[in-house]
């Protein structure tokens, strides 16, 4: 798994190659000083029937995120590292291809964008098709049509079999 | 309350012609989307959750058993077809029966796990229908500082056994917590972490998480890793065994049973433990221990039993309880707060109709699955060729389909790209998935009991130790805290039992 961190810009420090985990730790870090920022606004009145009150549990919380993330430093600096996950699909010696995952989180957020203005069926084949492109799908007429037939078909089987009308958009009353 | 009488309701309201139907169409769709390469059942749970919310209650449950045993029977068919499985829990099953596969036998592991799975779920669901009332009866004992024990003892014991790195477990905790806390404080009503965003005053719905973690992430993570020589899938006929081959499975699968219910309906129980010490009864016990790493069909049997047993041990404390052990039953859970059904003690009382409806469609089910399954394990297999571009795209539609269905809130899908990608690096950094979507349901749940445990004795600490059972409980939440450093003071031989882990990866190897 070691071959998963083996690039690593020139301009970093070379204490930080190869310790990607530390976005992780800022991550944690940052999540536990927001959880304790936001409970020191919290109003916490002594009530009888509250007497722990709501600030508590954010407490808790924050301090265990920060605590967290300090002991992960210390691991990482330390030479620790977290086993990437294996799976069916997953090839571990290749290094991550962003050339894959940017297009897809593309897909995705013009979904996101899409989906209220041109309604499901066209958004949603947006979503199948660029995630399909991105994935390495390059017959275009084929896939076109699935992404098509795929935001169709769920369309009316929301509309028929569940009730859930999904918005139409731009085709409405086309549909 | 007479338990049987009660399961004989059950299979009345189960056995309608409607009822049936949706049983069928939960088997079937469980099994198709559980064979997929890398939908194991708690992501095949959480991706067809929204398809049941259209339905009642009961009706809901009753295709969500199909599901989860669908879900569960798909994944064994995949790890024998194809080998290399995503889920845990089948890792196991891949052993032997990916060998038994290559060596021509197919059909008889395909079989064995069928029929394995089927004796273990009827034994299984046995079980539950006279274990859970006993629970029952000593959960509503229990008050607010005994639950909050046992489920401070779930999570931490979901965090500190299971998976690599005790540390890293905690790391998604924590996180797994913070989700938790979105959303209106439910005592003053103060909004917490919603950052002035009126669609998080409700707070992250769990399902919607768990879709973002579990199949977003994963979906991110082999676009990231994407092997480009796809796994050799090998071709199947109709299952069948011969009478060799029933003569050394039904012992594997009483046994295996017998290992998986328990540890299903403990805390961090799960099936992973049971099903390897299944593989290793059975490689002591077996008569032809020379074909073990070959495709022994024991090594089938046994685990296959062990697992599906364990499916339904862990519906015993999330019935009587309101516990979940896994992450199938924490999105379960979900799916019961998502039609207001309160898990737990009172559920037996309050919805008699929908849980002995459900644990009827349970032995339904598991019939169904072995009468459905063995001929279309072909068609089955043929679904593990579809090409991985569009399985994925699929993933991706689906996950964003059923979290935008709940709401029709755009909003949910932002939530579902950040959770999507916090899902993804935490598979790249090791972070297990598993105490996130633990934490994210218990936490709210046990700071409501906290909090009630801190106004029943007026604010004293030692009103969180009032109860015997909570004192208990904390004695073993100290031993699974302290267990490494105890371990570190044992002779070194004493301790190579305690890592199945280790000795797992080995049996892989050899």
């Amino acid at each position: 798994m070691s071959t998963l961190s083996s690039r690593a810009p020139g301009w970093l420090p070379k204490w930080l190659h190869g310790r990607a985990e530390l976005g992780m730790v800022a991550l944690l870090g940052a999540a536990g000083g927001l959880v304790l920022l936001d409970a020191t606004r919290l109003d916490a009145p002594y009530s009888q029937a509250d007497p722990l009150g709501p600030r508590a549990l954010p407490i808790v919380v924050g301090t265990m995120l920060v605590v967290c993330a300090v002991a992960l430093a210390v691991d990482v600096l330390r030479g620790g590292h977290g086993e990437a996950e294996e799976g069916e699909d997953v090839d571990l010696t290749s290094p991550t291809e962003w050339r894959v995952v940017l297009p897809l989180l593309a897909a995705f957020v013009a979904n996101i964008v899409l989906i209220d203005r041109l309604g499901w069926v066209l958004s949603g084949a947006i979503l199948f098709w660029g995630t399909s492109w991105a994935l390495g799908s390059r017959r275009y007429l084929r896939d076109v049509a699935i992404s098509l037939a795929m935001s169709l078909a769920t369309f009316y089987g929301f509309y028929s079999g569940l009730g859930i009308h999904l918005p139409a958009g731009v085709l409405e009353g086309v549909l | 309350m007479d338990v049987l009488s009660s399961l004989m309701d059950g299979f009345a309201t189960a056995a309608t012609p409607g009822n049936l139907l949706w049983a069928l169409v939960g088997v079937l769709l469980g099994t198709a989307v559980g064979v997929l390469p890398g939908l194991g059942p708690a992501m095949t749970v959480a991706l067809l959750l929204p398809a049941t919310y259209a339905l009642e209650p009961t009706s809901a449950f009753i295709m969500f058993a199909g599901i989860y045993y669908g879900g569960m029977y798909g994944g064994s068919t995949t790890s024998i077809l194809l080998n290399t499985p995503g889920e845990s829990s089948s890792v196991v099953t891949a052993i032997e029966g990916n060998k038994m596969a290559k060596a021509g036998r197919a059909a008889q592991a395909l079989a064995t796990a069928a029929i394995g799975s089927f004796v273990a779920g009827t034994i299984g669901t046995m079980l539950l229908v006279f274990t859970a009332p006993v629970m029952v009866d000593f959960a509503v004992s229990l008050g607010s500082p005994s639950y909050l024990a046992i489920m401070v003892l779930a999570l931490l014991a979901v965090t500190a056994v299971l998976g690599r790195s005790r540390l890293r477990g905690f790391c998604a905790l924590a996180l797994g917590l913070t989700v938790g806390l979105v959303g209106l404080d439910p005592a003053t009503a103060q909004p917490r972490l919603t950052f002035g965003q009126a669609q998080l005053a409700d707070g992250l719905d769990v399902v919607v998480v768990a879709v973002a973690i579990f199949a977003v992430g994963e979906a991110l993570w082999v676009a990231a890793h994407l092997r480009r020589t796809s796994g050799q899938v090998i071709p199947v006929g109709q299952p069948w065994m011969g009478k060799e081959d029933w003569k050394r499975s039904w012992k594997p699968w009483l046994r295996g049973t017998a290992l998986g219910f328990p540890f299903g309906a403990l805390p961090a129980g799960g099936a992973e433990i049971p099903t390897f010490l299944s593989y290793v009864t059975e490689k002591r016990l077996t008569k032809h221990p020379e074909e073990f790493g070959k495709g022994a069909i024991e090594g089938v049997a046994g685990p296959e039993a062990a697992n599906n047993a364990s499916a339904a041990g862990t519906l015993v404390p999330l019935l009587s309880l309101g516990l979940p052990t896994n992450a199938t039953a924490a999105v379960m859970l979900a799916a019961f707060s998502h039609y207001n059904i309160q898990t737990g003690p009172l559920l037996f009382d309050k919805e008699p109709q929908l849980v002995w409806g459900l644990i009827a469609s349970l032995f339904i089910g598991n019939l169904l699955l072995v009468l459905i399954n063995l001929p279309l394990a072909p068609a089955w297999s043929r679904l593990l060729q579809i090409p991985r571009p569009y399985l994925y795209a699929g993933i991706v539609f689906f996950a964003s389909l059923g979290a935008y269905a709940v709401n029709l809130q755009s909003f949910d899908l932002t939530i579902l790209l950040v959770l999507g990608v916090l899902g993804f690096a935490m598979r790249r950094f090791g972070l297990p998935v598993l105490p996130l979507i633990l934490g994210a349901i218990l936490g709210p749940r046990i700071e409501e009991q906290l909090r009630r445990s801190f106004q029943l004795s007026n604010g004293d600490v030692s009103g969180l130790v009032n109860e015997p059972v909570a004192v208990v409980v904390y004695a073993i939440v100290a031993l699974v805290l302290a267990w490494p450093l105890v371990r570190r003071l044992l002779p070194r031989g004493a301790v190579v039992a305690e890592q199945p882990e280790r000795e797992r990866e080995a049996a892989g190897v050899g």
